[in-house]
Parts: C-alpha cells; sequence; structure tokens
C-alpha cells in the first residue's frame, strides 16, 4: 500500500518523456526497454527515447510475427515480442562459481553480480504476473537461487498498461491483464487520443514515486484517467485467443493418455521455441568448463527445455524418449501440475509460445481439443 | 553514449552458492560387483554437511567432470559417508575410478528419506531391487536399532545375478538373526548358487506380516518397484503406506532446474521417497 506521499496520478506531454529517463537516470537506475533489432521488439539497453519502438507495432498469429509501421508516433504501441523480461534476473547463461585445485583438495570462489540498478521499462500486465510466477519459483522453496534473488532487489518494474491486444494474447482468460492490477512501480498508460499525445503516470511504491517526483508533471484530469479505464477496457475486448480454464489442472491429469497428445506430437518439432520465450519457463542445466590446465574449472548454469531429449536421461537413455511425452510434459507442466508445485498457473496468456511455434501449435486449441471426450477407436472395441 | 547512471555500490559479498561442492576425502573403496564400488569419505576440513537421514541423496561431484545424485547407504556422526556407485556415465565412471586420499565433492543431504517414524507398532517390509538395497540400508539398520517398536521386519533383496548382489558380507550377517528375515533372491543363477531363483514379487508370498498394519519400503528399478507395489497392496497394504524411492535426473537437487519432475512431483525436493498412492496414476502412465 502506498502512503499519501506518492500522490495521484500525473500526466506527461510526449515531448517530455526524455525527462522520465533523466529522472531514472537520477534515482540510479539503467534503463531496458522495448527496441527494435533485427526485425522484432526485443528488450534490451536504452539510451534514450529514440531507441524506443516509436510507430512500430507487431503483428502475431500462430507460427507468425511482423513488425508493421504505425499510421502515428506511439512509443508502446505493440504487445509482446521473442524476449521476456526473464533473461534480466535468470540470465540464459551465468557463470555460478569457480572451483580451484588446491592442493589434493579444492575450494570454491562464489560469483558475484552485477550491482547494476535496473529499471524495466514497458512491462505489460501479464509480465508482471510472469515476474511473480518466477518469484515463487526462485524464492518460494526452501532454498532462494541466489543469483536471481540479488537481481530480483535491484529492479524497478515500470508497467505500460496495453492499448491494444496482440493476435495470440489471451491475458483475460488467465486473469493477469492487460489492465496493470499489482506489482508494478510505476504504471504509464500511453493516450494517443484525443488531445496531444501524453502519458499518465501512477505511483504504486515508494520507489515508483521517487521517480515520479522528480517529474515536473501536473496532476492528471479526471477525463485522463478515464481515458486510461477506456483504453484497457478496449484491449481487453479484443483478445487474439481465449483459454477456457476451468478445472484445466484435473483436466490435463485426467488426459494423460488421450489420443489428441498423438496428434500435436505429429506437429510438434521439439525445438524448444517455446519454452525460450516463455517468460516463466524455468528449466536449467549445468555445465563444468575447465581451463587448458584443468586446475580450474567454471560451473555455468544456462537455460535447458524440457524438449531436450537429454533433459530426461537416466542410465544413459531419457525417460522421456518420444515428442508426444515431452510435448505433454510441458502443458501439462504449465497449466496443470505448476498448480501443485507453486500454487499458481505457469500460464500468463502472453502468447509467445503460440506466436514463436514454427509450425503454429497453439495451446489453447490443444486445450480445447483434450476436452472432448476421444471417440472409442476399433482397436478398443471388443473383436 | 550516456554514462551509467548507477553509482557501482560496493561489490555484494555473496554467500557460500547453494551449488558449490564441499571437499571430501576418499578412504576406502570396496569393489561390490563388476561395475559397482563402494566409496567411505570423510569431510577433508571442518566445513562438512549435515548427516543425512536414511533413504536421503546427496550430490558428488568429480572434479572437472560434473555431479551425480548418489544415495546415502551410510553416514556416522562424524561425518563419515558412504555411498555406492554404479558406472553407467561420465560422472559415475569417474567417481568409480577414485582412490584413497583422492578429493571428492558433497553437497546435501537432499530430499525426504523413509518415514520410519511413522511404521512404528505395525510390521515392516523391505523390498530391494539391484542397487536399491543401498538408500534402504539405513532404514534397516534404523529399525534394528529399536527393533522393540516394530513388528515382524522382512527383507527381500533380489538382484540380476549372484554376481550382482552388493553387500555381500553383511547380507550374511543380517541373514542370521532372529529378529528380521532376510530373503535373496536373483533373476538367474549358476549351478553354484544355493539360494532362491526368481523376482522379489515370487519371494513376497512367503513373507509373514500383517497388510492392514503393515508399512513397506521398496527401492529398485521402477518397474520392479511398481510391480512390487501392486503386490503388496494385492496383498492387502494400504496404498499410503507402500513408500518407494524414484530416480530421476537431476542436475540441482533443490527443486530450481526442473529436470527430475515426475508428474507434479520434484523428485529431489518432494521425494526422491514417495508415497505409492500418490505415485500409481503417473507410474500407469509412458514416459511422464
Amino acid at each position: 500500500m502506498v502512503g499519501s506521499g506518492t500522490g495521484g496520478p500525473r500526466t506527461l506531454p510526449r515531448e517530455e518523456f526524455p525527462a522520465f529517463f533523466e529522472a531514472l537516470r537520477a534515482e540510479g537506475y539503467a534503463i531496458v526497454g522495448p527496441t527494435v533489432r533485427d526485425g522484432a521488439i526485443v528488450y534490451d539497453r536504452l539510451e534514450g527515447v529514440d531507441d524506443l519502438p516509436i510507430g512500430w507495432t507487431d503483428r502475431q498469429e500462430a507460427g507468425r510475427y511482423r513488425l508493421e509501421r504505425r499510421s502515428d508516433r506511439a512509443l508502446f504501441g505493440y504487445s509482446v515480442g521473442p524476449f521476456t523480461w526473464k533473461k534480466f534476473l535468470f540470465p540464459p547463461r551465468e557463470r555460478l562459481f569457480t572451483i580451484t585445485r588446491d592442493g589434493p583438495s579444492f575450494s570454491v570462489a562464489p560469483e558475484a553480480t552485477d550491482p547494476t540498478r535496473l529499471a524495466l521499462l514497458g512491462m505489460r500486465a501479464c509480465e508482471l504476473a510472469g515476474l511473480e510466477v518466477t518469484d515463487r519459483v526462485f524464492q518460494g522453496g526452501a532454498v532462494a537461487d541466489p543469483g536471481y534473488s540479488a537481481r530480483r532487489s535491484r529492479i524497478l518494474r515500470v508497467a505500460v498498461q496495453c492499448g491494444q491486444a496482440g493476435g495470440t494474447c489471451f491475458c483475460v482468460s488467465m486473469g493477469t491483464g492487460p489492465g496493470v492490477r499489482d506489482g508494478a512501480d510505476l504504471v504509464l498508460t500511453e493516450i494517443l487520443e484525443p488531445g496531444p499525445h501524453r502519458f499518465l503516470f501512477e505511483a504504486r511504491t515508494r520507489a515508483g514515486a521517487g521517480v515520479l517526483a522528480r517529474l515536473n508533471a501536473p496532476a492528471a484530469a479526471v477525463a485522463d484517467e478515464r481515458t486510461a479505464g477506456e483504453i484497457v477496457a478496449r484491449t481487453a475486448s479484443s483478445m487474439g485467443r481465449s483459454l477456457d480454464t476451468a478445472g484445466v489442472r484435473d483436466l490435463l491429469r485426467e488426459t494423460l493418455q488421450h489420443p489428441r497428445w498423438d496428434d500435436v506430437a505429429r506437429r510438434c518439432l521439439s525445438c524448444t521455441n517455446c519454452t525460450m520465450v516463455c517468460p516463466t519457463c524455468f528449466c536449467s542445466t549445468q555445465e563444468e568448463v575447465p581451463d587448458l590446465t584443468g586446475a580450474t574449472v567454471e560451473r555455468w548454469r544456462r537455460w535447458d527445455s524440457c524438449f531436450n531429449l537429454a533433459f530426461t536421461e537416466l542410465h544413459g537413455t531419457a525417460v522421456r524418449k518420444s515428442g508426444l511425452s515431452r510435448y505433454r510434459q510441458w502443458l501439462t507442466h504449465k497449466l496443470g501440475t505448476w498448480h501443485d508445485q507453486f500454487g499458481t498457473s505457469g500460464c500468463i496468456g502472453c502468447g509467445r509460445c503460440i506466436t514463436w511455434c514454427p509450425v503454429g501449435i497453439d495451446l489453447t486449441a490443444e486445450i480445447a481439443a483434450l476436452r472432448v471426450a476421444p471417440a472409442s477407436t476399433s482397436k478398443e472395441a471388443p473383436r | 553514449m550516456l554514462a551509467d547512471p548507477s553509482p557501482p555500490a560496493a561489490a555484494i559479498d555473496p554467500e557460500p552458492p547453494p551449488l558449490a561442492p564441499i571437499p571430501y576425502v576418499v578412504r576406502s573403496v570396496t569393489t561390490e560387483t563388476p561395475d559397482t564400488v563402494t566409496l567411505t569419505i570423510r569431510p577433508s576440513a571442518t566445513r562438512r554437511i549435515a548427516t543425512p537421514r536414511p533413504g536421503q541423496f546427496n550430490m558428488l561431484y568429480a572434479f572437472g567432470v560434473g555431479e551425480s545424485a548418489i544415495s546415502v547407504s551410510r553416514a556416522t556422526p562424524e561425518g563419515e559417508l558412504v555411498h555406492t556407485v554404479r558406472r553407467v556415465g561420465k560422472v559415475t565412471n569417474a567417481l568409480a575410478a577414485l582412490t584413497p586420499g583422492d578429493t571428492v565433492g558433497v553437497r546435501g543431504p537432499y530430499g525426504r528419506g523413509w518415514p520410519i517414524a511413522e511404521a512404528r507398532g505395525g510390521d515392516v517390509v523391505v523390498i530391494a531391487g539391484g542397487l536399491g538395497l543401498p538408500p534402504l540400508r539405513p532404514a534397516v539398520y534404523a529399525i534394528l536399532s529399536q527393533r522393540e517398536s516394530f513388528g515382524r521386519v522382512e527383507v527381500i533383496y533380489g538382484a540380476r545375478s549372484p554376481k550382482d548382489l552388493v553387500y555381500y558380507d553383511e547380507i550374511q550377517t543380517w541373514r542370521r538373526r532372529t529378529d528380521v528375515r532376510f530373503q535373496t533372491t536373483v533373476d538367474a543363477a549358476g549351478r553354484d548358487w544355493y539360494g532362491d531363483v526368481g523376482v522379489v514379487t515370487t519371494r513376497l508370498p512367503d513373507a509373514r506380516f500383517d497388510p492392514p498394519k503393515t508399512t513397506a519400503f521398496v527401492c529398485g528399478p521402477e518397474i520392479m518397484m511398481t510391480l512390487s507395489a501392486k503386490a503388496l497392496a494385492d496383498r492387502g497394504v494400504p496404498r499410503d503406506r507402500i513408500w518407494v524411492s524414484m530416480e530421476r535426473n537431476m542436475k540441482c537437487a533443490i527443486g530450481l532446474c526442473g529436470h527430475c519432475q515426475f508428474g507434479p512431483s520434484f523428485v529431489c525436493r518432494d521425494g526422491p521417497v514417495l508415497r505409492f498412492s500418490a505415485l500409481e496414476p503417473f507410474l500407469a502412465v509412458k514416459e511422464v
């Protein structure tokens, strides 16, 4: 809960948006956010407002992502791209520690984490929900991940409410968006019309209020608050996808032998794309990297995927050999057993796994198909 | 380029990473079978792991090669640990090649072991297959050390062949005891084998126990555990009192890497010892 010191919402004209970057820096943050690279909107270090995807939007469908020009100069007029904020907290590759031979024994030198404080600019409501999920994964158990926890303690969450829904979005079904409820330090809404291009700013925490206090932004007009509400409502009504979540955890527990798994396995390439773009997939492996002398070994952790054959290797052979079993593991975990493990769904409805699947497998369609009781096959019929 | 604004605060001094191995020294190496050795190890410095409970496991580390999850088959209050390792991969081959004086890394203990206290007051059936005996060994000793707390105690140990039996000398000692019934069987044997031949479940009809008041501890290959648990359940042992020790690929052993999942369970954290009643629906499905 924020004290009265944070004040009410403020309005900042588009021309003064660079002052917001200055305010973030003055509060000690380096800024990461959306930027156009390689035909996609990715998250990386931003040096100024011009690095934002000004006037760009994305068009997404199953297995398809294209950038397009907008008719306006919106800064945040896209939905979500192939990157997630996860990489700033749980890097794709991370050195955990270094082990050095020490006579007949060895010693372990821990790794210091980067002390940089990061402002994550442009977090969507679903992505804030994703952050809550990874918080539970990495910090909710008996042993918290030290790297994640250290980096997590140094971020500022700057949310931007979605002004449009992507073709594969279904945050409304997952209850994660598009309006920002919890988990942000600052919430921005980009207002393109009517009137001048401007931003509604709302501080939700003391840290957010500290940044806002540095802006010479007047209190927002009541009309602007109403407009922000309308923008969110319009986005909510134009979701590209929907997922019926009723009883989905039990459904997945009871349909492990459903013929639909054979069907999806014939399409799935086990390429791991869905797990690489997912904001909540957390699986990793460890690698020993010795130097040339063999006296020093670095222990690295890198992202792994349940679609890799080696993921379940036991006694020289994989437990999940078939593509069927690996897709089934991914989906039953994401939407089913995640509840048992972490008290929440692992899916936040961002649609990335649908967009970035090279063959366009759509989990919302797979769940719908699993809800249909299989027709009894002739194999099972008595002879 | 704009300067990085964050005044890089004093470098954060991290705590010992949870995944860092602790050096131990190999005291002795015993050859059990053609592909299995038993390592006895001791802490090499002041740092040591907490004393494992029966059924827990450690991550053993071969320098420069990697880690493997190995069950604890003995742990003394002085910090000595006994692990039996079968050569199956890169890491276990390196571990099995260690000689006295060598250093091995240890972290642990991990997981939930055998619920021995829950078994008090009733009969106990222990069924081990092959390398399922090492993780059950400390459970057997724990039961024998408080023998009066339990009813009848039956141990059935099976291996593929006589040469695959581990802890052979210890088995002879156990067989001579009158307060525990110990049956050994092998799947196949030559004419020099005078014991029973057949899979472990073939010895179950001979075991004496009162099913509704029995707790069973089962460890071995997955198919052997499934069949044994079903046979026990058929005899009337409640499914939630049949405990099996699962095995899956493990990288972190602290529930963070995702590898060891079996249905809703993280085998490393929720197991490895789990109730058959919770596992049965998943054991019935291929490749869960």
